[in-house]
Order: C-alpha cells, then structure tokens, then sequence
C-alpha cells in the first residue's frame, strides 16, 4: 500500500514538481542506491567500508569516458559500473584479507588511493578541472528504441527505471540464498566455515556487489551534472552512504532508501541555517551511535507494528 | 647520490611527524581495542591550539606546545569518558562510527573557530638556521623534529618497560578482567591511555607549527597515512608503528623527487605488497 502510494508519487513528480524538485529527486534516487549497496556488505555481510567513494567514482569518470567515446546512454551507465565492480574485485581480493577494523581502515586508504589517481593523473582524469562537457546521450537500443534525453524529465524517468530494476534486484538478493549465507557470515563466521561455506569468496562476492552498485551510482552521476570532478572519489563522499544507512537502520532493507532521502532532507534543512552542516552532521552520527542504533526504520516499525516484527526484519 | 641521501633525511623528519600520529593510534588500539577514526583531527586540534598560543598570542614556544597537549588531551578524555566508554560492550563497528562523528564534529568545529588561512609563524629563534647536511644545507629545526620524534619513542619505550605504570597498562592490554580482579581501576586507565594517544597526535601537530601549513582537511590526511603506516607495520605494534612511519615518510620524500605524479600511489603499493605477504603487517603478531 506504502509502496503503492510511493511509486505512484515517484511516476508523477516530473508533473508535479519543478527542474529543481526532479534533480533533487534523481540525486536522492543515486544515493539509494549508494547506500544501498553499501549496506549489503555492512548490514547483510558485517563489513564496514568506508572507501566506496573509490568505486563511486570510477564508476562515474568510466561512464563519463565511455559516454565522451561514443554517446550511447545505456553503454556508458552499464560499462561505469561494470568498470567499478572490475576495480571492486581486484581492490577487494586485498581488502578481504581483513575483518572489522582492519577491513574499514583499508578500505579508506583503497579509496584515498582512487581519489589521488583521479587528481594527480592529469592525462586521463583532467586532474583538478575533472571531465567536462560530457553529454546526457540518448538512449540508445540497436533496433529497439533511440530516446533523446535532452530533458531533466526524460532523463529522471531513465534513473527511475533504473533504480527500481536496482532495488527489485538487490531485494531478490537479500532474501535469496546468497543473501542468507552473507547474513550467516555477519552473524557466525566460524559455523559458517565449518557447514562447507567458503567465507572469503562469498566476502569478495558481496565486497564485487557493493562496488557494482557504487559504480552504478556513480555512473548515472555525469549524464545529470555533464561533469566529473576529484570530490567524487573524497573520503566525505564515502561517508554519504554510511551516513544515510545510519540513519535509516542498517537491519532493514528499506533503512538506506529511506535514510538517503533523511540525509538530502537534512541537508536541505541545515544549510538555511548555518554553512557548517558537517558538524551538525556528526552530531547526528554519534546520538545516532549513542541512542538508536536501529535507525529510523526500526524505529517506526517498533512503534507502529509492535516489537514482534523486530525478529523478523533481516 | 647526494640528493638522494639528502631526501632520505628530509623523509626521515616527515617520518616523525607520522610516528607521533599512528603511535598515539596504536596505542590506544592495543589498549582499548578501539581504532580512533579522530586522531588525526586530534592532530589537527593539537596543531591550531599551538598556532593559536604560539603564533596569535606570540607566548613561549614550549609553553604553548605544553598547552596545546593539555587542551587537546581534554578533547580526548570528553570522547572517552563520556562517549566511547559507553560503547565498549557493542560491536566495534559501533565504535568506528563514532570515532567517525567526531572526525566531521571536529573538522568543522575547527572551520568554525579559526577559519581562513594562516600565515606560518617564524621558527623559534634557538632553532633557526642551516647545518650542512650531504653538502646541503638542512634546517635546525628539522634536526629537531628527529631528535624529538626519536626522544619519544625512547621515552614511550622505557614507560612501558620499565615503570609501574607502563605495567599496569600492559596488563590491562592483555586481559582486561584479570586486571581488573587484582585491583587496576580500568576505566581509569582506558581514559589516561586514550588521553596519552590524543597528546602524541598533539604533540605532532604543534611541532608543525613552525614548518607546516595548517587547514581544516589537515585531519583526514594524517589519519589516511596513520592508517596506511599500521597497515604496514602491524596495529597495535609500537615498533611497527615506528618502522612504518619511517618507510611511509622516506618512500614519499623519494615519491615527490622521483615520481611527482604518483607519489601517493606508490605507498598504496607498499601497503598492498605488506598485505598480500605478510597480512598482519611487519610487526604484527
């Protein structure tokens, strides 16, 4: 019914709402899916990253190169993240080698790795000035369709489809299987090893997801903005899908599409007051820490459905 | 060769800026099993208070150094004593998160304060001048830098050898609840450890003062290459905090000179080839 209601509000929003309300939309929709991903190696596997803004970001200048090559829509969002979950893979053989702390610490020194590839190489990445001028090509199927997508409304309804086709994906995976064996490594790894179950390769299966999604995030990123910059690939940019997963409950599927929209809300909020949001921010993070370590969702779930559904939320 | 020789020395005092910093950090791991996402803002923190007192309000160049340890050993004992103490029973990722609040509280508290850019403040006069260093001449003050980089690691060294106190925190290092069964009052010591740390990352940046520009961003690199140095050396290791501080600075005093463009990659490298040999690092146990 919720659900409903929501896809109904998302399908009419370019009617609705201004330029400015549907790339608010779209910039909220990017961070879902972020945070999203994110949360299948910290909610689902136990793993906390603090470097996804590294696959964030080649999944953005990839696109970006791919769409500067040949403007194809679909090629370059598909081929950002393909190239991201490559990077997630050989960078994730190295991280998975560690659990917990350590897996946290180099994950951010991974990220920081990306992030001084994207502004010292100045050759390939533009260094400082980043990639410019990259177009928000048409959609473009060989013999199926060939959408034009000089519109913010075209191109929101292209994130949109991708975003559910994403997030129906990433529920399918989280209930399946897979998803169960990721839940038993976070919450039992030693039992798990012991039923047969090769922990690091499903650990490098859910760190290669993660930075697919990253990378997805990232890639339909330079279509909206037609640019590419180093702060993509910034350890502050990591903390986005950290921050809003916090915030809407690691322990619910739902928790970082809600959280993602909180944190653009607060934001929103914050900067009218005050230019130093950041510390606000923070402050969130550790009553956050402190008090609700359940998030929004579980909140609300608590209070509206009882404790007993607790249990049941993965 | 004499270049080289020369950039080996000027490596060698970057190095010990990075040893206060990841010293603090792995000590406080070792004790309290926590990883302080905020200790290169304590860095920071340590670095504007000496600013502040040493180059705005022109007072003694010790003194100022002495207070900016005391203010931002304040900072630390607040966040253990009435944040992290709480969080000891929960998973450490809970830990981390925290630590990584106060890395946005701090980086913006400190925009907040001192904004704007400054101006480096002169070197103290005693520690003015050039010695020739491999037919270079080689600023005192860096000599300085080494000489105290190195008094601490000794001075760190015999307090946790040879006193009783350097045995009361190794002892709760190793088994919290025995220790607290023969009567150490842990809590205790979990703040006098984590306030210790926090003075090293101070000590670090108010030495600075003199040489370095401080900004706001100055937190996360510190603790970006602190990382990387534990990684390296092996958390929770005092002397693979030191090893790795000294790879770490050397490798990007050669980086800057050989490869400009890829100066910070090559560490990175460092760091993978550690990892895929030796997981727990050099020293790492």
């Amino acid at each position: 019914m919720a659900l409903g209601l929501l896809l109904l509000a998302l399908l009419f929003l370019p009617l609705v709402g201004g330029q400015y309300a549907q790339y608010l939309a779209i910039q909220v929709m990017i961070l879902s899916l972020f945070a999203l991903g994110f949360n299948i190696l910290f909610g689902y596997t136990g793993l906390l990253s603090f470097g996804q803004a590294g696959f964030y970001a080649v999944g953005a200048y990839g696109c970006a190169k791919l769409l500067l090559l040949k403007p194809s829509l679909l090629f370059g969002v598909l081929g950002g993240s393909l190239l991201a979950g490559a990077a997630a893979l050989v960078l994730g053989i190295l991280c998975i080698r560690h659990t917990r702390i350590y897996f946290s610490m180099l994950t951010l020194a991974f990220g920081m790795m990306i992030y001084s590839i994207a502004l010292k190489w100045r050759d390939f990445t533009g260094g400082d000035d980043g990639l410019v001028g990259v177009p928000r090509a048409p959609l473009e199927i060989p013999g199926l369709v060939s959408l034009p997508m000089t519109t913010m409304g075209r191109y929101y309804y292209f994130v949109l489809a991708i975003t559910l086709i994403a997030v129906a994906l990433a529920y399918r995976l989280v209930h399946s299987p897979l998803g169960l064996t990721f839940r038993g490594i976070r919450d039992s790894e030693g039992r798990m090893a012991f039923t047969g179950v090769p922990v690091r390769t499903y650990r490098l299966i859910a760190f290669v997801i993660a930075g697919l999604y990253a990378g997805l995030a990232g890639a339909l990123l330079p279509p909206l903005e037609n640019t590419v910059t180093p702060p993509v690939a910034h350890w502050t940019t990591s903390a986005d899908p950290v921050l809003a997963t916090l915030l809407g409950g690691i322990h619910a599927f739902a928790g970082p599409i809600v959280g993602a929209f909180l944190l653009f809300m607060l934001k929103d909020i914050i900067v009218r007051f005050t230019e130093y949001w950041l510390i606000w921010l923070g402050i969130i993070v550790v009553v956050l820490v402190m008090g609700f370590r359940g998030g929004v969702v579980s909140l609300v779930t608590r209070k509206w459905l009882g404790p007993h559904r607790e249990g049941e939320q993965p | 060769m004499e270049t080289l020789a020369f950039q080996g020395v000027v490596g060698l005092s970057l190095a010990m800026y990075l040893w206060l910093v990841s010293a603090g950090l792995t000590i406080i791991f070792g004790v309290l099993g926590v990883i302080n996402f905020a200790h290169g803002s304590l860095f920071m923190v340590g670095a504007y208070l000496a600013f502040t007192f040493y180059g705005l309000l022109g007072w003694n160049f010790w003194l100022a150094i002495l207070l900016s340890l005391v203010g931002t050993a304040m900072v630390g004992w607040v966040m253990e004593r009435f944040f992290l103490r709480y969080l000891y029973g929960v998973e450490e990722a809970y830990q981390l998160l925290l630590t990584f609040g106060f890395v946005l509280i701090l980086d913006d508290a400190v925009k907040m304060i001192w904004g704007g850019v400054f101006r480096i403040p002169a070197i103290p006069e005693f520690l003015e001048g050039h010695w020739p260093v491999f037919g270079r001449p080689f600023p005192v003050y860096n000599a300085f830098i080494i000489a105290a980089g190195i008094l601490v690691g000794i001075i760190l060294w015999l307090g946790f050898e040879g006193t009783w106190w350097g045995r009361t925190v190794r002892a709760t290092a190793s088994d919290r609840e025995m220790a607290n069964a023969i009567g150490v009052n842990v809590p205790r010591v979990f703040s006098g450890v984590f306030m210790v740390g926090a003075m090293l990352a101070a000590l670090g940046g108010a030495l600075g003062i003199p040489v370095r520009v401080v900004s706001p961003g100055l937190g996360a690199a510190m603790i970006i290459q602190a990382f990387v140095i534990t990684v390296i050396g092996g958390l929770g290791s005092l002397k693979g905090a030191f090893v790795g501080s000294l790879i770490v600075g050397i490798l990007s005093a050669y980086g800057t000179l050989l490869f400009p463009v890829f100066e910070l990659a090559l560490i990175y490298m460092v760091m993978a080839v550690v990892l895929l040999f030796r997981p727990q690092g050099l020293f790492g146990r």
